[in-house]
């Protein structure tokens, strides 16, 4: 039964809420939207699972004095007082100007997650610096296609071959290789045209996984053991 | 130069100098700015999910049916208005963190299968919406465009692309022959979209980190 009955909650709730897609009559519309409501809100909570979870781990780490146990320290207590103020003292308003929560969201959360994907922008170069080799025609694509859209995308880049490409002596036509509009067909024409068949793919496989996961046949969300 | 009195661009600016510390190696400057990081967001996306979606959905309107103030019974719901029928939502929420104690974490299944039963219904119509035919729609599209050679090839090409590239995921079948040589063209297109997507990711990078030095250069140190 510890399996059971969450597969028939799942069965039943999901043909609910796909049958309100298509049946307008309030007899299936209020129990869809009343599953919606109760989905959002048990959504939420695993929030607060997240955060207990944290908890948890990062206090055994130092409890067993874990070699990185003092920045454990600091997890919890960047998290404690985040909370304390967003919960307890700014309350339903810490998300106003003036506020503690907004003052460590600007000025705490904000730059260091800005930084954090910055630093990406090193990594992903120096990764494929490292990795990438061109020996075929297919990587060879996938390289011309990343320089020309890198380069192309900033000013400095388009400017370089606007002096090949602008001399006054060559066709009109010839315009259109500069670097920024030959990126921008790029993105427009071929990259859209792979970016699309992905998307239509990537669609059909969440309906039928959907369908799977209303029928009982996708079951892995349930865990492994009894 | 003058540099930016400002305790909070002070702040701001030393995590992000920690931060960036990592270019160099893993350092305690670097780790000290990333267990902060884990903690804040921890913290904040908490008391964000608390205001706008706990108290908000769950806890006001429950206690709007408990004192009273609500004509009709707690159990007269209507749509959107589901009264006291949300202490089931709140038992289930209150049910995922069983899964903290091994011996009970089964119970939180029940909260799962309500999460995983309401996101497969509407994911299903929902992409089938949004994108499956969305993007069928749209990619519908008039090969041939009189007096405009040029708009012609490119929904040629576009066209072609598109037919190719699904046929590439088409693996019923053994890719040889035929299918071998049209999914061979699919992947043509896939790789140009690939190295596209990468350096537009990798120029979205580089917009950040230019925020960021101009952050540290402007707000912080006033260089103009």
């Amino acid at each position: 039964m510890k399996r059971e009955i969450p597969l028939f909650l799942t069965a039943v709730i999901g043909a609910i809420v796909l049958a309100g897609f298509f049946v307008p009559h309030q007899f299936i519309s209020v129990p869809a939207d009343y599953f919606q409501r109760c989905a959002v809100i048990v959504v939420a909570f695993g929030y607060a699972l997240g955060g207990a979870n944290l908890v948890r781990v990062n206090l055994e780490g130092i409890a067993r004095r874990h070699p990185d146990w003092p920045y454990k320290v600091v997890l919890l207590v960047g998290m404690l007082v985040t909370l304390v103020f967003g919960l307890f003292v700014d309350r339903a308003k810490f998300q106003d100007p003036g506020t503690v929560s907004i003052w460590i969201y600007d000025n705490i959360y904000v730059p260091m997650n800005s930084t954090m994907f910055a630093l990406l922008a090193f990594f992903i170069a120096s990764a494929a610096f490292r990795a990438f080799r061109v020996r075929t025609a297919e990587a060879a694509l996938l390289a011309v296609s990343a320089l020309i859209v890198m380069i192309g995308r900033v000013p400095l880049g388009d400017a370089i071959m606007a002096g090949v490409f602008d001399h006054p002596g060559l066709p009109d036509w010839v315009r259109h290789l500069r670097l920024e509009p030959l990126q921008q067909w790029i993105m427009d024409w071929p990259q859209n045209a792979a970016k699309r068949a992905i998307l239509i793919g990537a669609a059909m496989g969440v309906m039928a996984t959907g369908l799977r996961v209303i029928l009982g046949i996708e079951r892995s969300y349930l865990g492994g053991s009894d | 130069m003058t540099i930016s009195g400002d305790f909070g661009v002070w702040i701001a600016a030393l995590l992000t100098l920690c931060v960036f510390s990592f270019l160099y190696k893993d350092n305690p400057l670097y780790k000290f700015a990333e267990h902060l990081f884990v903690g804040v967001s921890a913290g904040y996306y908490i008391a964000l999910n608390y205001w706008t979606v706990v108290d908000q959905y769950l806890v006001v309107p429950l206690r709007a049916t408990f004192d009273g103030s609500l004509p009709g019974g707690p159990f007269d719901a209507r749509m959107q208005d589901y009264r006291a029928w949300l202490i089931i939502p709140a038992v289930l929420g209150v049910l995922l963190f069983t899964r903290l104690f091994t011996r009970l974490s089964w119970m939180s299944r029940w909260s799962l299968a309500v999460v995983m039963g309401v996101y497969a219904g509407l994911k299903t119509t929902g992409f089938a919406q949004g994108d499956l035919v969305a993007q069928v729609q749209a990619s519908l599209i008039p090969l041939w465009i009189p007096g405009n050679l040029w708009a012609s090839l490119n929904a040629i090409l576009f066209t072609i692309g598109l037919v190719t590239s699904l046929l590439f995921f088409f693996y019923s079948r053994e890719h040889k022959g035929v299918l071998g040589g049209v999914s061979r063209v699919g992947v043509w297109f896939l790789m140009i979209s690939f190295g596209a997507g990468y350096g537009y990711t990798v120029m979205s990078r580089v917009s950040l980190l230019i925020g960021r030095f101009q952050f540290l250069l402007v707000d912080w140190l006033h260089v103009r």
